[in-house]
């Protein structure tokens, strides 16, 4: 029998890093919204304690992207494979079970709006952990004070500002030790300095938590800090991946004008 | 218009049996089932007991001077207790219910909605129907009767005010004649149909919060449409569980 999605022992979860082996595999990936093709033939490979960062413009179906790997939406045609396992055609059951190894850190934060800073940290642990509520409210504390808001246990979100939702929401995506880290622009519409700061927290819990992350970024300087393999999105598809020194030096015309653009 | 109608009425199945499966499937959620009883019975209860009142005070008023002309003024209590528990108390207090709690459900989840709430929910390997909307439904089904009872009893006691005011009458006689030959299916089958409406609101009102769109304005369109298409639910449910009613208990 399956283990129940309500049963996790937290302390079992540290994933092995076998640096190499493919997290996630994408291959074929097509969506469309009626007649607009969002994304296009998308394969991707992210390898166990890499990051990925998807850039592209707008539109370009990068968001999209994310929701069909966490399940939240489903591709028309492809194939989604998360550490070995075939998931596009999954039930809400089974992908249940794959999502609590993931965690997913929205555009807006999408922190609840009636619950205080703790709660909604505390949201997946209550669901899915086996801790004691003391055991709880230590975790939900030493996951506030990684991310630099144990002083915001708690506020309501609409008390604190965009950049410490964003912390909050990293946060609430780390608190069941996830092995896979989906990050959806996690700088937008953030100051430079506190971008900067969200990118260096983003790169320490990588690191100290051995994540494998694909991060949906319009923000260069962020994609060069936090990521190992840079893919460029546009009109759906995938028009170069690489390094970002790679990319930088690219003779393609799309590549060359997104970077300068940047620049 | 045709076949957006038959768009939300097939939407509306797919939805309604998503909830079913979601309702009889562990965990039940009973802390957020608790809370929805609060928000929806506890905080619902002082606007309907006080429509129950008004109900009952101009059913006093209207009544007194037609039964009087007809030499009919002992059939008072009884015209006042039998048009509130039969039909007055259950249909405004499906009225007043998918008005406030309508409304409040679909701002709610359309908001959570367009914020990515619930997209964040189900991301976190949580059911957003299971918790969302069967705690909802289950809480309107189960708080329905229990305000027809509220409303009842607020529009006989405001009745027998009115009436005591113009031709003074004790309560306990008020009483008596007013449920001079009511047996209890006359008070159970009517109160009991209420639950009826609480699923009617819930479902519909849960239906237009998850599938709103476009921001702010969406949130307004879900509100308004969760009211409007609850009352009129409610009152066509409510001909066809009367003439159910009169068929099964005559």
């Amino acid at each position: 029998m399956k283990p129940s999605t309500a049963e996790i022992d937290l302390d079992s979860r540290h994933p092995a890093n076998r640096p190499g082996e493919a997290a996630l595999v994408l291959r074929d990936l097509h969506k469309s919204f009626g007649a607009q093709h969002v994304l296009n033939g998308i394969s991707l490979t992210v390898t166990r304690g890499e990051t990925l960062a998807v850039l592209g413009r707008s539109g370009t179906g990068k968001s999209v992207l994310l929701k069909l790997i966490i399940g939240l939406d489903h591709p028309d045609s492809g194939s989604i494979c998360i550490q070995g396992q075939e998931v596009a055609g999954f039930g809400l059951d089974e992908m249940n079970r794959v999502r609590i190894k993931m965690g997913f850190l929205f555009q807006h934060a999408a922190l609840y709006d009636s619950l205080t800073v703790a709660q909604n940290v505390a949201f997946p642990l209550e669901r899915h952990s086996k801790l004691s509520e003391s055991e709880r409210r230590d975790r939900v504390k030493e996951l506030l004070t990684s991310v630099g808001m144990e002083q915001a246990l708690n506020k309501m979100p609409s008390d604190i500002s965009g950049g410490m939702q964003k912390r909050v929401g990293l946060a609430r995506a780390l608190a069941l030790q996830p092995e896979i880290l989906l990050l959806d622009e996690p700088t937008a519409g953030l100051d430079p300095i506190t971008s900067g700061e969200i990118d260096d927290l983003v790169l320490r819990l990588q690191k100290e938590h051995a994540l494998t992350s694909v991060v949906v970024t319009h923000d260069l300087q962020s994609a060069k800090t936090i990521a190992d393999q840079i893919a460029l999105f546009n009109e759906g598809k995938v028009v170069m991946e690489g390094s970002f020194e790679q990319l930088s030096e690219s003779n393609d015309d799309f590549v060359r004008e997104f970077f300068k653009r940047d620049s | 218009m045709i076949t957006r109608s038959l768009e939300w009425f097939g939407d509306l199945g797919s939805f309604s049996w998503k909830v079913l499966r979601a309702s009889i499937t562990k965990p039940f959620e009973i802390r957020e089932i608790i809370h929805q009883l609060d928000e929806i019975g506890s905080k619902s209860f002082p606007l309907v007991a006080l429509a129950g009142g008004a109900v009952g005070t101009v059913l006093a008023l209207e009544s007194r001077s037609s039964l009087v002309r007809f030499g009919a003024k002992s059939m008072l209590p009884a015209a006042i207790v039998y048009s509130i528990i039969h039909e007055m108390g259950p249909v405004v207090t499906g009225l007043v219910v998918s008005g406030r709690v309508g409304a409040g459900i679909g701002a709610e989840l359309g908001s959570m909605k367009v914020t990515e709430q619930i997209d964040a929910i189900e991301a976190s390997a949580v059911n957003p129907y299971k918790l969302l909307v069967v705690t909802r439904v289950l809480a309107c089904i189960l708080v329905l009767p229990l305000l027809t009872v509220a409303a009842d009893f607020c529009g006989v006691i405001a009745g027998w005010i009115a009436e005591t005011l113009a031709d003074p009458i004790s309560l306990q006689h008020f009483i008596s004649k007013g449920f001079a030959g009511a047996n209890f299916s006359d008070f159970l089958a009517p109160t009991f149909r209420t639950s009826v409406f609480g699923l009617i609101i819930g479902v519909v009102a849960c239906f237009q919060g998850m599938r709103t769109q476009g921001g702010t304005e969406g949130v307004g369109r879900s509100a308004t449409s969760s009211v409007v298409l609850s009352s009129l639910f409610v009152i066509l449910a409510d001909v066809i569980l009367v003439k159910l009613i009169l068929i099964f208990f005559p």
